[in-house]
């Protein structure tokens, strides 16, 4: 029995590094001065921890990191608002009601999120250029927006479906009325739902990459993720640049996720499996 | 009647204009003349769909888009099935490699890739050393520089990048069995190798349907890995379907063909969806 469990950590302990190991590389790369970059072999770790990499990328100009994590932030913090504004009273009806359309509201919302954007590119291109959106924000806000509703809807639905009915009623007869009911007693309590729609659809919009590739263009309108490819170009090669750029956007995410990690299981399986 | 327009209108009308719109017009695009300058010139029937046939790169990009698929998730669900095991036994430390385990998963697959191809380098990258010191090796490779060589690595990247979800969904599979289940295996004698494949397997078979599906359709639509890694060159030779179909549109400006290989691909994906929605409705239905 105690060396099953010396085992279990053993392994257990390779496996997290195993998976931890790109993005330590990620972080000693992000450190190493810039001639230490290409030598060959390369060492393992920065002879020099070089720091200042990580404030030098916010006066670059090519690309211009400060502004893209702007757009970025402003980009996925909209498409959330926007997946959250029209998921919520979705989601809050189909749990709450039985009607003619139901059903067809609910497949075609399945049916949404087995599409990733990329399987539709040339569709949404198009689309985008004949309603004028292509390079601007407002369309890179909406497909992610809808792209990710569905997971908003399923998550929201099956916490809004748990809260019971009465619990509801009962705070329309002390008064509050319906909207009361749902802004004090409902809402509060689909919460952790909530957040995890928020949180899930962030990161999903903020590590967007093909959509943003696609229809926008000009270098004000760049989100990191479309941002970053350009520091390894045919005319500089600046890895380090990338890798510490690359870690601005990550480690936010994961700490993130990780609050919201235990939650997202059935709402990506769309009921499929119960997590 | 009114009521549900009220609030479910704003979700469907997003759904339409964004994915189901798209849809069509990837269809009609698809059946279009376009200008290299994306001007519509016209009906063009079947047109762009025999043009794509004729293009002598096809049946390799089919063929690697089946290795692609068939590969990545099938090692990642073998993967998978350990790791959700692993998590779901009780050891100190469990709760760190669980986080571990989210790191890739909410990274940017770009960015992972990214950070993959440069360890991966020829001259610069910490692989070739690290194989070297350990005597694996006794001359770099040049790993992204062959096709076949190429997508193995990039298939282990897409594995990597998947193994977070799938973990996760076959845990949460693994947690939603009884324990009186083993408790009864246990008491019937069945040791631990006929307990896993004859009452863990067959319950996990839900969760494992659902992440097969679920996976088949996200490795399919994969684009990061490959653009990043080797933007499916030398020529087309590491290109999968997704990264075919972009560089047709804006690489070679031939946006009808690109359209026809989308609607090939839309047409694969919505079968494994149907496929997916069965099963859902059967598992509804039996629960």
């Amino acid at each position: 029995m105690k060396l099953r469990t010396v085992l279990l950590t053993a392994v257990g302990w390779l496996v997290a590094l195993a998976f931890l190991a790109p993005y330590a590389e990620m972080l000693l790369t992000a450190l190493k001065p810039t001639p230490e970059l290409m030598k060959s072999p390369p060492s393992y770790l920065p002879s020099r921890w070089e720091w200042s990499n990580f404030t030098h990328i916010w006066s670059l100009t090519d690309p211009r990191v400060a502004d893209a994590l702007v757009f970025s932030l402003y980009v996925a913090g909209a498409a959330t608002l926007l997946a959250l504004a029209v998921g919520m009273p979705a989601a809050y009806y189909t749990a709450r009601h039985r009607f003619r359309g139901r059903g067809a509201f609910l497949l075609l919302v399945l049916v949404t999120q087995m599409f990733a954007p990329t399987a539709l590119l040339v569709g949404i291109y198009r689309e985008m250029v004949s309603l004028d959106l292509t390079d601007t924000a407002e369309g890179l806000i909406l497909v992610n927006a809808a792209f990710n509703l569905p997971f908003c809807v399923w998550i929201l639905n099956a916490y809004f479906a748990s809260i019971p009915r009465e619990l509801e009623e009962a705070a329309w007869l002390d008064g509050t009325g319906r909207f009361g009911a749902l802004t004090r007693v409902v809402l509060p309590l689909a919460m952790p739902g909530v957040v995890t729609a928020l949180v899930y659809t962030f990161i999903a919009a903020w590590n967007e990459y093909v959509v943003a590739l696609t229809i926008t263009s000009s270098s004000n309108r760049m989100t990191l993720t479309k941002a970053i490819p350009g520091f390894v170009t045919s005319y500089h090669e600046q890895w380090q640049y990338l890798f510490a750029t690359s870690l601005v956007a990550i480690v936010p995410v994961v700490v993130l996720f990780v609050f919201v990690e235990r939650h997202l299981v059935s709402g990506l399986t769309a009921g499929g499996v119960r997590g | 009647m009114l009521e549900p327009v009220l609030w479910l209108g704003p979700a469907t009308l997003l759904i339409l204009t964004m994915v189901v719109w798209p849809v069509i017009e990837m269809i009609r695009t698809s059946l279009t003349r376009v200008s290299s300058t994306g001007q519509s010139q016209g009906f063009a029937g079947v047109r762009n769909y025999t043009d794509l046939f004729a293009q002598g790169d096809l049946p390799g990009v089919l063929l690697r888009t089946l290795v692609w698929v068939v590969g990545v998730v099938t090692v990642t669900l073998v993967l998978s099935l350990g790791l959700a095991a692993l998590l779901n036994s009780r050891f100190p430390g469990r709760r760190l490699v669980r986080w571990a385990l989210i790191v890739p998963w909410a990274s940017s697959v770009l960015m992972t890739a990214l950070i993959w191809r440069w360890m991966l380098n020829n001259f610069y990258g910490v692989v070739n050393r690290l194989l070297m010191d350990l005597g694996v090796l006794d001359a770099p490779v040049n790993w992204l520089a062959k096709p076949g060589l190429a997508l193995a690595a990039m298939m282990g990247v897409a594995v990597f990048v998947s193994l977070p979800f799938t973990s996760f969904v076959l845990l949460a599979g693994l947690q939603s069995i009884p324990a009186e289940v083993y408790e009864a295996a246990r008491v019937d004698g069945a040791g631990p190798v006929r307990g896993y494949l004859g009452i863990t397997l067959p319950l996990l078979r839900p969760s494992l349907v659902v992440a097969a599906i679920i996976n088949v359709i996200n490795v399919f639509n994969s684009f990061p890995i490959i653009w990043a890694m080797t933007r499916g060159g030398p020529g087309f030779a590491s290109d999968t379907t997704t990264t075919y179909l972009y560089k047709l549109a804006f690489d070679n400006q031939s946006v009808g063909e690109s359209a026809a290989m989308a609607v090939v691909n839309f047409g694969l994906i919505l079968a494994v969806v149907l496929v997916y929605l069965r099963f859902v409705r059967r598992q509804e239905d039996t629960t």
